[in-house]
């Protein structure tokens, strides 16, 4: 077998996603999250879909004594180990203002859950000398906005880290690509007020891919949100703590 | 579950309907209130569409939940498109045993619809390979086979009305390879063209007619018939997008006449044979995305009829009637078909099938009108999956079980929940 990824927050739909269009390629999937049931259903289908092997491993994120047993398992792997993590939660600024306690979790599942399973496998991927790590994290966190900043700090916070984990990890050989999506077509945003340049996880899937095999480090999902984020963040902190959007 | 307002179009998108629509990422999440469910939105008229109600967008749910390489057996989710299970499987040496024209097509839509293939005269059609369906109706689940008799036959081709349709195991086709051997001839005119058909002995075998043709050319066209190739090209990579609605003019009479003209003689008098990536055979429109948008905002109609063997001369007439008319588009097909159907609305017999696209114009409408009520007389019956324009007395005589089917809803969807508004506009339930 030649590649490996082991996918955190495998139940969101561009998790689901990625599995696929990395099953159909022949990758090896180890799949994890908390609904085990669901991530099961995804495993049967990335093993029709051509995967070598596809495995369902529990994780979650609030407790890390679960990352244990899928650190073990990575050490078994033979051939390239890459990790993809796509977990986060994202409640309304409202319900985080009425309810400052669930900003805790909201950072953890962003960012220092995930930041604490990539340094707990980090000294094994380095001494694999290979593979990637994807993190997921949002044009959200380019800068603060009114309507969910405590995401977005999360998000924020994951990016720096990945930002300096990519300055350790390339010494090494193993890439690390940062991916910031902008809206995508999933179960968060359907139903919700109509967003611009919305992507699908397809499309964000094809794009995440033509950038590991480019290793690119920093990658805009739709691309057109490098841009806007690129504008976005010349704005002058005085105007734009008035702006609403 | 969220539901979104959503303003829903048939592919044809000259009907419209605002709904509720949830789209659920699995099957856990189905909402507790049902509705009709929807799929790839590849039926051209209003069989998708729910006016002022709900509908369950089944697309995300799309996964192969298990597959038996020995036996070909394959279970999924309704939401799996044809196109995927195509390019999924064809490399492990199977496939779909029936193929619509479009890859986008859902299982669901594809059971929903008893769609058929360019093979319909071997294999029948596409509920002829399904062996066994999970049903979610109001009072609950349920798997059926085609042992539960009624309900099976309401289901095949049943237009969503028994249940929306969640899983379903289906039986896939041994191939050899993942191309396809084609061999494309001429046909100068209308009887040449059918006396071609008959004589065909292809696995696949599809005509493209120039229903724009008049006189000595009426009904000319281009025979293509295939077979499986145990050589392996992958698909090409996408083609172009359609990016916004095109102006009127582009599919006006002379441009189309022009366009037909010059794709006859795309293939020389001799004839020629190719061979092709299975998918650009099998979904050759699928390759320009969107294209429905060609025809502009105002959208077209597609009508599909078929007609016993018995009724050459009425198909020739209609025929006769559509290229006089000169409203046509390039697309437009001539197809044999078997006998193969499935259920009790399933749409082939016996005879000549032949679907031509017309813009959303002025005079299309009366156009289509006429050709359904011919299409009655010679008795053959038209297309659910294409149809936007019908009325409900013309239907009847087309589908003689149409009762059967009605009991059998009646039994498995007692309060209507699931209809449509083409049930509706066409009184498919009727009135018990």
């Amino acid at each position: 077998m030649s590649e490996t990824w082991i996918i955190l927050g495998a139940t969101s739909a561009m998790a689901r996603a990625f599995a696929q269009a990395e099953a159909e390629v022949g990758s090896g999937l180890i799949l994890c999250g908390r609904r085990l049931d669901d991530i099961e259903a995804t495993t049967a289908d990335c093993r029709a879909r051509g995967a070598e092997m596809a495995e369902v491993m529990a994780i979650d994120m609030r407790d890390p004594t679960t990352f244990g047993p899928i650190l073990e398992r990575a050490k078994g792997l033979v051939g390239a180990v890459n990790v993809a993590i796509f977990t986060g939660s994202m409640p309304e600024q409202s319900a985080i203002d009425a309810d400052p306690s669930l900003i805790e979790g909201v950072i953890i599942d962003s960012h220092t859950g995930p930041a604490r399973f990539l340094t707990e496998i980090a000294p094994q991927l380095e001494a694999r000398g290979c593979g990637a790590v994807m993190g997921i994290t949002s044009v959200a966190g380019d800068r603060g906005r009114i309507g969910n900043y405590v995401y977005g700090s999360a998000k924020a916070g994951f990016a720096t880290y990945l930002s300096g984990y990519r300055n350790r990890m390339g010494r090494s050989g193993v890439h690390v690509l940062t991916v910031k999506p902008g809206p995508v077509d999933t179960a968060m945003t359907w139903g919700g007020p109509k967003m611009p340049f919305m992507s699908t996880p397809e499309a964000v899937v094809a794009d995440m891919r033509a950038a590991l095999r480019k290793r690119r480090n920093i990658l805009y999902t739709a691309k057109i949100w490098g841009l806007i984020m690129l504008v976005i963040r010349m704005i002058p902190e005085p105007i734009f703590k008035k702006m609403n959007f | 579950m969220r539901w979104k307002e959503e303003s829903v179009t048939g592919w044809g998108r000259a009907l419209r309907a605002e709904a509720e629509v949830a789209r659920p990422e699995r099957l856990s999440d189905l909402p507790e209130k049902l509705g009709p469910a929807i799929g790839g939105r590849r039926s051209y008229g209003d069989a998708a569409l729910n006016g002022g109600g709900r509908a369950i967008d089944m697309t995300r749910l799309d996964r192969i939940l298990s597959f038996d390489p020995a036996s070909g057996k394959v279970e999924v989710e309704a939401g799996v498109t044809i196109g995927t299970l195509l390019r999924v499987f064809a490399p492990q040496g199977w496939m779909p045993a029936v193929m619509p024209g479009t890859g986008f097509a859902t299982v669901g839509g594809a059971i929903a619809m008893d769609v058929h293939g360019k093979n319909h005269h071997h294999a029948g059609s596409f509920g002829g390979h399904v062996t066994a369906i999970t049903l979610l109706q109001e009072a609950g689940e349920v798997r059926i086979t085609p042992r539960n008799r009624a309900l099976w036959q309401a289901t095949i081709g049943g237009l969503g009305q028994t249940g929306i349709i969640t899983k379903a195991v289906l039986q896939l086709a041994r191939t050899p390879g993942t191309t396809m051997e084609v061999r494309e001839r001429r046909a100068e005119g209308w009887d040449e063209h059918l006396a071609m058909l008959d004589a065909s002995q292809a696995t696949y075998c599809v005509s493209w007619i120039d229903a724009t043709a008049t006189g000595e050319a009426m009904g000319r066209g281009i025979l293509e018939e295939a077979e499986l190739c145990a050589t392996r090209k992958p698909a090409a990579s996408h083609g172009p997008k359609v990016p916004t609605d095109a102006p009127g003019f582009a599919l006006s009479a002379p441009i189309v006449k022009a366009f037909n003209a010059i794709y006859f003689r795309r293939v020389p008098a001799e004839g020629r044979s190719v061979v092709r990536p299975m998918a650009d055979f099998f979904f050759p429109l699928d390759r320009i995305h969107d294209w429905n948008r060609l025809y502009g905002k105002r959208g077209f109609h597609q009508f599909q009829c078929v007609v016993p063997e018995a009724a050459k001369g009425q198909i020739k007439t209609m025929m006769q009637e559509i290229a006089g008319a000169g409203l046509a588009s390039p697309l437009a097909v001539l197809k044999r078909m078997g006998p193969g159907r499935a259920g009790y609305l399933s749409f082939p017999m016996e005879g000549y099938t032949l679907a031509v696209d017309f813009p959303n114009r002025g005079r299309a409408g009366g156009l289509i009108g006429r050709l359904i009520d011919m299409t009655a007389e010679a008795g053959g019956r038209i297309y659910f999956a294409k149809d936007s324009l019908a009325r409900a007395e013309q239907i009847g005589a087309m589908y003689p079980d149409l009762g059967k089917w009605q009991a059998a809803v009646a039994k498995a969807d007692p309060g209507g929940i699931f209809e449509t508004d083409m049930t509706r506009r066409l009184g498919l339930r009727g009135s018990e």
